[in-house]
């Protein structure tokens, strides 16, 4: 059995690299679709932490006006705090909204000059509310429009409510996101259909070529896994040796990419990572590759090599 | 042990390579089969080695009816019979040794086994010196007895040979008969086919004569009349 087993694996292994100019090929289409099947899991992690990271960092802001009065502001802070969808509040205090300001244009003297000539502090409190969940920002809008405690002896308290320009990021980030999904999953297929096809096409060629070996085999009562076993093996190696020009395609390639993601998304460094995620990119790329292999290669041996 | 029983064969030209043939081979028995081109020879050896089936009638080996034999069943049952062609059907980038061995390797056999059975083969076949070259440094009766010598290896009960001399010169298919006689004479059932008269008077056994798919005539110790 493992005498066997050996005889298999060594022909699969001289048949491959004697047809290694036909193996090209399909080398060749597995590692794109290897490759695209990794950028896909790229392109979705950047963009799923992006979006985790706006969602986390994204407030609805409540500015109220200067006039309003500090109790009034932790009456609604409380009662916000009762909502079932909000995660955390946090008051700044007139105060500190205005040295916040202060710190933020140290460097701008005519606007602290402006503002120095200003008797009171022309700035208002805010109230930062979080929701637990994206979706639920709408309810919290919701509340805050309709809520008697913003308005004081009919004079509103708040200036104005923010949430509406983050949520029309969020929304249309995840739009992006599902639908590169859907863009992934059809490319993906279609690559693997022409994978499958072009490695098959390979194996029935190697088949062809062998045509001598295999009369010879079933002339001397060859069992089916001597005769078909090589040709499998061929198959299966034309998807390890994909997956491995792919895994080693992702090392330069995230790297080279990793400044930009860094800048531009949320922070994530995609070289770290994939160096982070190796182990499982890994037994993806692998499980991918001899998947793609074994599947054209046993089509092809049932279609064209009949014991 | 072999019996075939009324078997015919119709290609699909309405064509009849075999016309209900009855025949029936003993264990140790070696029979030589004739008759003119187009007779049923090779379509006979077909039916025996399950390459194809027949159109009716049934083949029996040792009780079994082949045709119906399932595929790893008919594996085992195709290692017990050993196969010799006209065009010795060796693998040219394979030395003799490795065409032999390679036999072996197939059946799965030990490195061990294929070690000491392979040289003895080719020992058999009066094949020494040359037993690391290639086919094509091989005259046609060297390459026919490294083809007999791969056929034997695995032990099989009957040996099949269909024209083994075709391609040979009076001395090598001389060296051919001989060959197959002293494995006949090692207790092997031998099968062969032959339009050659010289082959059939020197063996001497039974002779089946075939005709347009039928047989017309069957001695026990034949001298060719065609
Ligand atoms: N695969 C096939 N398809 C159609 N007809 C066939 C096929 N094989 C053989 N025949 C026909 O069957 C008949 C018997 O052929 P077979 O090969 O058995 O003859 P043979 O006795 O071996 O002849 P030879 O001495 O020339 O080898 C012939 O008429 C041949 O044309
Ligand atoms: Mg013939």
């Amino acid at each position: 059995m493992m005498t066997s087993m050996k005889r298999i694996l060594r022909a699969g292994f001289l048949a491959f690299w004697r047809n290694s100019v036909v193996s090209v090929a399909s080398v060749f289409v597995m590692t794109v679709t290897l490759s695209v099947i990794g950028s896909i899991i790229f392109t979705q992690v950047t963009l799923q932490t992006t979006l985790a990271q706006i969602s986390d960092k994204v407030d609805v802001n409540v500015y109220f006006v200067t006039t309003a009065r500090e109790e009034d502001i932790l009456a609604v802070k409380t009662a916000l705090e009762g909502l079932p969808e909000v995660a955390a509040t946090e008051y700044v205090t007139k105060d500190k909204v205005y040295q916040d300001f202060r710190t933020r244009h140290e460097n701008d003297s005519l606007t602290l000059q402006a503002l120095d000539e200003l008797e009171e502090n022309p700035l208002g409190a805010i109230l930062n509310v979080r929701a637990k969940e994206t979706s639920q920002y709408a309810s919290i809008a919701q509340f805050l429009e309709t809520s008697d405690l913003l308005k004081k002896n009919e004079t509103p308290i708040i200036d104005k409510v923010n949430y509406q320009q983050n949520r029309a990021a969020i929304d249309k980030l995840a739009a992006i996101i599902a639908s590169s999904e859907k863009i992934g999953l059809f490319v993906t297929a279609i690559l693997v259909v022409m994978s499958i096809l072009i490695t098959f096409n390979t194996i029935r060629l190697a088949i062809f070529t062998s045509k001598d070996e295999i009369t010879v085999m079933r002339l001397v009562g060859a069992s089916s896994a001597f005769s078909r076993g090589p040709f499998i093996v061929q198959g299966i190696m034309a998807g390890l040796s994909s997956a491995v020009i792919a895994l080693a395609i992702f090392y330069p390639l995230t790297y080279w990419l990793a400044p930009f993601t860094t800048d531009f998304f949320s922070g994530l460094n995609l070289f770290s990572y994939y160096v982070d995620n190796f182990p499982q990119f890994f037994l993806m790329i692998m499980g991918s590759g001899i998947a793609l292999g074994s599947i054209s290669s046993v089509l092809a041996v049932r279609k064209y090599l009949k014991v | 042990m072999i019996y075939f029983d009324k078997v015919t064969k119709t290609y699909l030209d309405n064509l009849k390579a075999l016309d209900e043939v009855t025949l029936s081979i003993e264990p140790k028995e070696m029979v030589t089969i004739v008759g003119h081109s187009g007779a049923g020879k090779s379509t006979l050896i077909k039916m025996l080695l399950a390459e194809d089936e027949p159109t009716t009638g049934s083949v029996y080996f040792e009780s079994v009816d082949i045709h119906s034999l399932k595929r790893s069943l008919l594996t085992q049952y195709r290692r017990r019979i050993g196969i010799i062609f006209q065009d010795f059907r060796l693998l040219p980038h394979k030395t003799a040794y490795e065409n032999v061995a390679f036999a072996m390797e197939a059946a799965g056999r030990s490195d061990e086994e294929i070690e000491s059975d392979v040289p003895y083969a080719l020992e058999l076949v009066d094949l020494r010196e040359k037993i690391w070259n290639f086919p094509s440094e091989l005259s046609g009766g060297e390459r026919q007895r490294v083809a007999i010598a791969r056929a034997i290896v695995n032990q099989p009960d009957v040996l099949v040979a269909d024209e083994p001399t075709g391609n040979l010169d009076p001395m090598n298919t001389y060296d051919v008969v001989q060959i197959l006689k002293k494995i006949h004479d090692l207790g092997t059932t031998v099968i062969l086919t032959t339009h050659n008269k010289g082959v059939v008077d020197s063996i001497d056994k039974r002779v089946v004569t075939m005709e347009k798919g039928k047989i017309i005539k069957d001695v026990k110790h034949g001298k060719l009349t065609l």
